[in-house]
């Protein structure tokens, strides 16, 4: 909860330093940018989901007063650059030549003098396509006859893509032969999309003269960008500076690199002035990275006293016509294998299949640490389904198989290493602040009554923070962060990191964290992100790693530049360095309270007055390598009423305990908390890309992808418990993610308790009325 | 292009501008007065952060014409500050932490605007259905309730200050 402390440090809820230019109007987002001779981009997109590419004729659009160029696939291949590498390893087509592979692909680009006007040649550029048959059911994509996607790649003759397994097979059939019960769940979790409000977009500025190339972009992970640009493009990486400025959400689609950000930059380059390419929100939602698209099946193997003994899970992943997903290199299905959850699984065996379909490209982690949320689905709703068949209290089975406070550290069968958690401690607070028995009590009235209400439970674990860098890295760069901090003369500081706020308040927290170790007020520090040219080398943010990597290299940072002002302090107070003890900000002599020095005092005296040995200033740089990810966790309980004649499910109560280790801005972390959660709620309940047959995006606008208002969402209870990270500086885990990826179970099994003594076990995300009242009549309930 | 000549006051100066007829007033706002505290976000008048108020009425000004727009009277985020001194929406958004990434907050900040000037002590229930057709993607629009009541409280106890009693103010 929210306190108040006076000072800045870790524990205070200070109001954020990004917020004085954001009421005001005044934050510089992307489409804000505007440079001298700036010129426009549009892009012509497929309106095919597989089509072979005839003919493009742009003469029409040429000619059109305003038009400066035209940039199709050939002139982009003639530089070598029609397609681009993946960030799963594999090729994205940037403009396409041979075929079109999804609905919205990038066909061709118009440059003109005014955004309106380049719409208009867009709309004449004719391009004649040659229809083929759209693959869309991943199930289906490796049947005789299918058509292959990508016919581009040498020897590809199928639409299969990866192949990859987790755990132990042995183990894990040994574990199903001594089972009472084996209790299995066939679910998808749905093609969804982050949507940030503000779309993706660029301003690429390429110097006629010296080929130094700036790009504005909104861009969760600059400096990564740039040297995947200096790759793709052959520019010399040190010519190229990447600006992301304020961004308007991210939450996972502003990581990779898009089509549109190469081709303005070509385009930039081959006319010598600067070029501005903003997504309308269609393009963001058909052409921009996706997330989830898991189609699982899990069996649960117990005994009939509720002890898990094992988990198999077979799934199949649909990537659409690119495998792009944004995960680290070694792991095809993301960090999936964290699949046994909160639980002592003794044993645990994963298969996974990827596919071609053609759908947009995608698999970012949307608010969530790289398929750590569908693996967090699909074991809660297993568990849950356990409960109903073995009739054991949904609370009790999962008490009864969490991994216990003893045991942590903890090595699970998948091979991951829980740093600490006290799950047993969170689950107890949300079942006190719920009241969880009345409400059951209440719940068999109803039933009674012919009334349905339900009570959903989920207890997630994450694994956030990515690296540790030997085995973590995106496209071979190790996944550390970094933080370089200068305090000035004055006792002023600027901290520049590596990483790049979206929204999560960077400015403030970051500052208060230097607030805690060296004690200048958090108003006193500047924080500066998203400037490749002026920032240290990060892998950005984005699966809750900032506050896990770039905390700890702020915190370590800091602790450098102490010890070197505890010897500034030393010097001016003519003693030996330990001979002083430091408490928030000063110096002081041990055992002689009344002579001390401030930081500010060391600071000045960095530039003014030194040991003659020392080196001047006050500046410092750390590069921060995790020794292990962080594990956050906690309980969501949610209560629903449902609508008996229509299948309507209300929220009545959503109570929320996280345990993200130390929170820094306790304000800040229950504001994530409540995104995250009106997330899930929307993921559970409203939000869906869904194609028909031919491949047409069914979620290509506001209109259809449904995004929670403020009416529909619910209010949220929330509380914590504190179980810090053992092997982080400051204790803190990381919150970002923890409510998208705990919440859309607790949702689910909430509308799935309310009808499970039906025998109903499953309902597909999103929960629309519609399939409620399906199940509701099929159970034999009238309305 | 054929032009067509508009007057629309803004923040309470008047702007003469000749502007294409199919030109979009959030277009107007953003390239023209360079008034970009007016984002766009869907084009389909569905999100919210391009809000602004137009006669004192709410509007997504991404599917307004600039031309619609002549001979009356618009308000944006930009106009919100008097003197120097915050709008109580503005002071309240900080102080409740009712924004995160501040995409939405300008259009969010405009629709409160209008809500409690017509109704002044709104219930939860009220202010939810007025920001109904405000998307945020951050901050699950808890906190956001709580920056409007907030709000709505500041400005009846600034105007509960009897007649003489405030000199200056």
């Amino acid at each position: 909860m929210a306190t108040e402390i006076a000072h800045g440090g870790i524990g205070a809820s200070v109001k954020r330093k990004e917020d004085p230019r954001f009421i005001r109007g005044k934050g510089t987002y992307i489409d804000d940018v505007v440079l001298p001779g700036m010129l426009y981009m549009k892009i012509l997109r497929s309106p095919h989901a597989h089509a072979k590419i005839l003919s493009i004729n742009a003469d029409a659009a040429s000619v059109l007063p305003g038009v400066v160029a035209v940039v199709t696939g050939e002139l982009m291949a003639a530089h070598n650059l029609a397609w681009m590498p993946t960030m799963s390893g594999d090729t994205q087509a940037v403009l396409a030549t041979d075929k079109v592979r999804f609905q919205g692909q990038e066909v061709a680009a118009v440059i003109a003098s005014d955004p309106y006007l380049a719409q208009d040649a867009v709309d004449l550029i004719e391009v004649e396509y040659e229809p083929l048959q759209a693959v869309v059911d991943p199930h289906k994509a490796n049947d005789p006859g299918v058509p292959v996607i990508r016919d581009d790649k040498e020897g590809q003759t199928d639409n299969h893509i990866y192949h990859w397994e987790a755990g132990d097979k042995a183990a894990t059939d040994a574990a199903f032969a001594q089972a009472d019960k084996v209790v299995s769940l066939t679910t998808h979790y749905p093609r969804c999309h982050p949507a940030p409000l503000e779309t993706c977009g660029c301003v690429a500025d390429v110097n006629p003269a010296t080929k130094h190339t700036t790009i504005y972009m909104t861009s969760q992970a600059p400096h990564a960008i740039r040297t995947v640009f200096a790759l793709v493009t052959g520019l010399p990486e040190q010519e190229i500076r990447i600006i992301s400025p304020d961004i308007g959400g991210g939450f996972g689609n502003k990581v990779p690199v898009y089509p549109g950000y190469v081709v303005a930059t070509a385009a930039s380059l081959l006319l010598g002035k600067p070029v501005k390419w903003i997504e309308d929100r269609s393009e963001n939602l058909i052409s921009t990275g996706f997330a989830r698209d898991y189609h699982m099946s899990g069996e649960l193997a117990l005994k009939d006293d509720g002890t898990m003994l094992g988990l198999r899970v077979r799934l199949i992943s649909d990537n659409g016509a690119f495998f792009a997903d944004a995960q680290p290199s070694k792991f095809k299905a993301g960090l999936f294998h964290i699949v046994t959850g909160s639980y002592d699984m003794p044993a645990a065996h994963i298969i996974a299949d990827g596919a071609y379909t053609n759908k947009a490209p995608g698999g970012v982690a949307y608010r969530c640490s790289f398929r750590v949320t569908e693996a967090s689905y699909l074991i809660e709703r297993l568990v849950q389904s356990a409960a109903y068949e073995l009739e054991i209290d949904p609370v009790e089975l999962r008490r009864k198989n969490f991994v216990r406070k003893d045991q942590f550290p903890y090595l699970s069968c998948t091979g991951w290493v829980y740093d600490s958690g006290d799950y047993h401690g969170a689950m107890d607070l949300a079942i006190e602040k719920l009241g969880y028995e009345e409400l059951r009590r209440e719940q068999a009235e109803k039933r009674a009554r012919g009334e349905f209400m339900g009570i959903g439970v989920a207890s997630f674990t994450e694994v956030v923070g990515a690296g540790h860098g030997k085995d973590y890295d995106i496209m071979g760069l190790r996944m550390f962060d970094s933080a370089e901090l200068r305090v000035h003369p004055t006792g002023k500081a600027i901290l520049k990191l590596g990483v790049k706020s979206q929204g999560q308040g960077h400015e403030t927290t970051f500052a208060q964290i230097v607030e805690e170790e060296l004690g200048i007020p958090f108003s006193d520090v500047e924080v500066r992100e998203g400037d490749t040219d002026n920032t240290p080398y990060g892998l950005g943010t984005y699966a809750s790693r900032s506050t896990p990597v770039a905390g700890a290299a702020t915190a370590m940072v800091a602790r450098k530049l102490r010890a070197k002002a505890q010897e500034l302090a030393a010097h001016l107070l003519e003693t030996r360095p330990e001979d002083l003890e430091f408490e928030r900000g000063k110096f002081f002599v041990k055992g002689s309270r009344e002579h001390f020095k401030t930081i500010q005092d060391c600071a000045f005296a960095a530039y003014t007055n030194l040991p003659d040995d020392m080196e001047p200033g006050l500046e410092g740089v750390t590069y921060y390598d995790p020794p292990n990810m962080t594990y956050p966790f906690g309980t969501y309980m949610v209560v629903v009423d449902i609508d008996r004649g229509t299948g309507e499910v209300k929220v009545r109560r959503m109570v929320a305990v996280d345990d993200c280790g130390v929170r820094i801005n306790p304000m800040v972390v229950e504001g994530q908390i409540h995104g995250g959660l009106c997330e899930g709620y929307g993921i559970a309940f409203t939000q869906l890309i869904t194609f028909d047959e031919a491949g047409n995006c069914l979620g290509s606008n506001f209109m259809d992808y449904l995004l929670p208002t403020a009416w529909e969402t619910p209010n949220f209870e929330v509380y914590e418990t504190v179980t810090p990270s053992p092997h982080h500086p400051l204790g803190a885990k990381g919150v970002g993610e923890s409510p998208t990826v705990g919440s859309p179970a607790a949702y689910v099994n909430a509308v799935i308790d309310a009808v499970a003594h039906l025998g109903v076990r499953n309902i597909e995300m999103p929960v629309t009325s519609d399939k409620v009242w399906a199940a509701l009549r099929a159970a034999g309930v009238d309305a | 292009m054929t032009t067509q000549h508009i007057e629309v006051t803004v923040n309470g100066t008047t702007h003469a501008a000749d502007v294409e007829p199919r030109q979009l007033l959030a277009f107007f706002l953003r390239e023209q007065l360079r008034l970009t505290g007016v984002h766009v976000g869907c084009d389909t008048t569905s999100c919210g952060v391009c809000t602004v108020l137009l006669d004192g009425v709410p509007i997504k000004s991404c599917t307004a014409l600039a031309v619609q727009a002549d001979g009356r009277e618009i308000r944006t985020v930009e106009g919100l500050e008097q003197n120097g001194t915050l709008h109580p929406i503005q002071a309240a958004f900080m102080e409740e932490h009712g924004l995160q990434c501040g995409f939405c907050t300008p259009g969010m900040m405009m629709a409160s605007v209008a809500l409690l000037e017509s109704n002044p002590n709104p219930s939860e229930e009220e202010i939810r259905w007025a920001l109904s057709g405000n998307l945020c993607r951050c901050t699950g629009y808890m906190n956001i309730v709580k920056s409007v009541r907030r709000a709505a409280e500041n400005i009846r106890e600034e105007n509960a200050v009897p007649v003489g009693a405030g000199e200056g103010r």
